[in-house]
């Protein structure tokens, strides 16, 4: 065994993808085939797809005016990665159970999780107001990689439920950096050998705020998967039929014993890391150009209108419900009502302990002083 | 009436829990076939399965994370982690995750994880297997924290510790692992987040937890030739803290001595030393003083007998607490 077979020293970061790059639908929309993956969609599953990625989008433009108007805190954007998070996101039935990153709106979106309750995080209203065993979708996880063992311990428990349950599978989705953490390769070695029904999905987004690839590994992503002991692919991460494609396989061997898939959708983050970064301190402009071309929202219409699979009035229908979304979660975000200071004593423990109640009845006194004193 | 050994209470204890409830799961490095390095999960793995009682890899981080998202399936996972000074891969885990899920989630995900750990010095062991590590985990809100010091609150309090809704992390003082004790086991134990007056006496208090419990006893029988009383209170749950017993007992002998392995600097004796006087300042006949380990690293183990609190310590605290 050398390097060599590891395709080292060829270099790590083929800003195209390499060769090995499933793809299904080219930057141009152009439909290709695949000789492992193939889709067959509906003209209507087609319409969907795209009406998720603009909608997605719209989430996240929206999120991202609502930050810089003062309405929200900071916002992790997810501009570029809308076919990697949507095409994932769909290939999940309901009761399969999902760990996301704190940057997976797409996902949350094809979830059905409300994207209004993915804003109060990033407002400092709460850390999370869903539910996830309403819609099998996690809270989000800001400690990078923490997230990806408790998906495999999740997995693992599908193993130990038999019957009905466990035809369920679980998704894990990091980043790029986050494959550097001790955590993501010791979920790794868990899947591995208890063979868990786990997909680890990866967008490698080209960027860990301001670090390339190349300060994360050295090899393609997608190839550490096999020193782990299974397989590992790499998609065109803003192609959405290819990562639809390559997700709904990986869920598939996960669903009939064949235990973890590797998936890196290879894509890149349009934005900055958050709305407190500052990416020009960091990379060329010119490679934003490149990436451009790569649009995944653009290739979708590119394909939609020359296939005759929609005209431009189910585009404008599209638009318009991007803009009602849009002025909904606004309207959402802004009347959002701070939480009573009294809440923050709420859910430390199942049962609040003797010194929390104590604690919280001191604090409740001393904020009513400032109202008996302004009553005087 | 049954006698029998810490190790032996926890394994009867554990094993009682499995069988109560098919979701209880055992999970840690060499609790299989092994049956722990302390043999603490003996023939667990053979009457309930490699499901139930997983030999997992060597990765602490890994036996937490995954138990957290083994409870989030609706598991009960009781994890082991071999020896005190290993927990550290796992801090992440526990402190960021496992403690603070529940608020995360408002109450909506709740992680009913245990992790075992035997904790403390006196086996004359190499580094990293002497510590005594609970103040990092009782400064860290969402967990709950227990020490065990003899064979029946073993027996209890693993089986509590486990039905608790809320992550526990339970200490096992694994110096009096092969100390035996009778165990009735049908008596109705205590709830587990107590305290409780070990030994009654009049004039100083001794609180103490896991394996500083006997040394205070021992301080206690000694003391007694002196004609001195003491007041011994088995902590037994260091958060929550369960202090009205140290108070109502300080509060009749106004001097307290508070003795642990750990380091002084930032311990649990400074937390009780800092609340009884908030709370029982007027009835204090002497400050509070603490009986530790000092503000070292755990020492080479030639050097344990001077490091860890013994009777001699105790007692000359003692004197310095009735000379004021």
């Amino acid at each position: 065994m050398t390097l060599a077979d590891f395709g080292v020293p060829a270099p790590p970061h083929d800003p195209n993808g390499g060769p090995e790059l499933v793809q299904l639908l080219t930057p141009e929309g152009e439909r290709v085939e695949h000789p492992d993956y193939s889709i067959d969609l509906t003209p209507e599953e087609y319409r969907d797809l795209y009406r998720d990625l603009v909608l997605t989008r719209r989430i996240d433009v929206e999120a991202t005016a609502l930050q810089r108007q003062g309405e929200l805190g900071i916002w992790a954007s997810l501009l570029g990665q809308e076919a990697a998070q949507v095409g994932s996101g769909r290939a999940l039935r309901p009761d399969d159970m999902v760990f996301p990153t704190y940057r997976e709106h797409g996902v949350a979106w094809c979830r059905g999780i409300d994207p209004a309750a993915l804003l109060g995080l990033y407002r400092g209203v709460d850390h999370g107001d869903w539910d996830p065993k309403e819609k099998n979708f996690a809270l989000y996880t800001i400690v990078i990689g923490s997230q990806t063992l408790h998906a495999t311990g999740y997995a693992m428990g599908i193993q130990r439920d038999g019957g009905k349950a466990a035809q369920n599978a679980v998704i894990a989705y990091f980043g790029d950096g986050a494959s550097s953490q001790g955590d993501v390769n010791e979920s790794f070695v868990w899947a591995s050998v208890f063979n868990a029904p786990v997909v680890f999905f990866c967008q490698n987004n080209q960027w860990a705020i301001s670090e390339p690839l190349e300060k994360q590994t050295r090899i393609p992503l997608y190839k550490r998967a096999l020193g782990f002991g299974f397989p590992g692919v790499r998609v065109d991460g803003n192609d959405v039929l290819g990562c639809l494609a390559v997700t709904r396989a990986a869920l598939e061997a996960a669903r009939t014993g064949q235990g973890p898939t590797l998936i890196e959708a290879f894509t890149y983050r349009m934005g900055a890391h958050t709305t407190s970064d500052d990416p020009t301190r960091y990379r060329l402009a010119s490679e934003l150009e490149v990436w451009k071309l790569r649009d995944p929202i653009e290739r979708m219409k590119a394909y939609l209108s020359r296939s005759g699979t929609a005209d431009s009035s189910f585009f404008q229908e599209i638009e318009k419900e991007a803009g009602e979304l849009a002025t909904r979660i606004r309207q959402a975000c802004i009347t959002m009502p701070d939480p009573e200071p009294l809440s923050l004593f709420d859910g430390v423990y199942v049962e609040p302990t003797p010194h929390l109640r104590q604690q919280r009845a001191e604090f409740g006194r001393y904020l009513d002083s400032f109202e008996e004193a302004s009553s005087r | 009436m049954t006698t029998l050994t810490i190790a032996r209470a926890l394994n009867e204890g554990l094993r009682k829990a499995m069988e109560r409830d098919p979701k209880v799961l055992i999970m840690g490095e060499d609790v299989g076939k092994l049956g722990g390095v302390f043999r603490v999960t003996d023939g667990l793995q053979k009457d309930f399965g490699e499901d139930r009682v997983i030999d997992t890899p060597l990765a602490e981080s890994g036996i937490i994370g995954t138990a957290i998202g083994l409870a989030m399936r609706g598991y009960r996972p009781v994890c082991e982690i071999q020896f005190d000074g290993f927990v550290y891969p796992a801090f992440d885990q526990i402190v960021s995750q496992l403690a603070k899920v529940h608020y995360r989630s408002q109450g909506r995900v709740r992680l009913p994880v245990t992790i075992r750990i035997p904790f403390g010095g006196g086996i004359g062991a190499v580094e990293h297997h002497s510590e005594s590590p609970e103040a990092y985990f009782a400064h860290t809100a969402g967990l709950k924290v227990v020490a065990c010091s003899n064979a029946a609150d073993a027996f209890f309090m693993i089986q509590q510790a486990i039905a608790a809704d809320d992550p526990v992390i339970f200490l096992e003082p694994k110096r009096r692992y092969w100390e035996k004790a009778e165990v009735d086991q049908t008596q109705t134990p205590d709830p587990l987040h107590t305290a409780r007056v070990v030994r009654p006496g009049r004039d100083v208090t001794i609180v103490a937890y896991g394996p500083m419990v006997k040394v205070a006893m021992d301080a206690g029988t000694a003391a007694e030739e002196d004609g001195r009383s003491l007041e011994v209170i088995d902590l037994r749950t260091l958060s929550p803290l369960d202090l009205d017993p140290v108070l109502e007992s300080v509060r009749r002998t106004g001097r307290l001595i508070v003795v642990h392995e750990a380091p002084a600097t930032l311990g649990v004796g400074a937390e009780i030393a800092a609340r009884v006087t908030e709370h029982a300042f007027y009835s204090l006949e002497a400050p509070v003083l603490r009986v530790t380990g000092f503000d070292t690293p755990y020492p080479a183990s030639r050097l344990e007998e001077e490091y860890l609190p013994d009777l001699d310590r105790v007692l000359d605290a003692v004197d310095r607490a009735l000379a004021f």
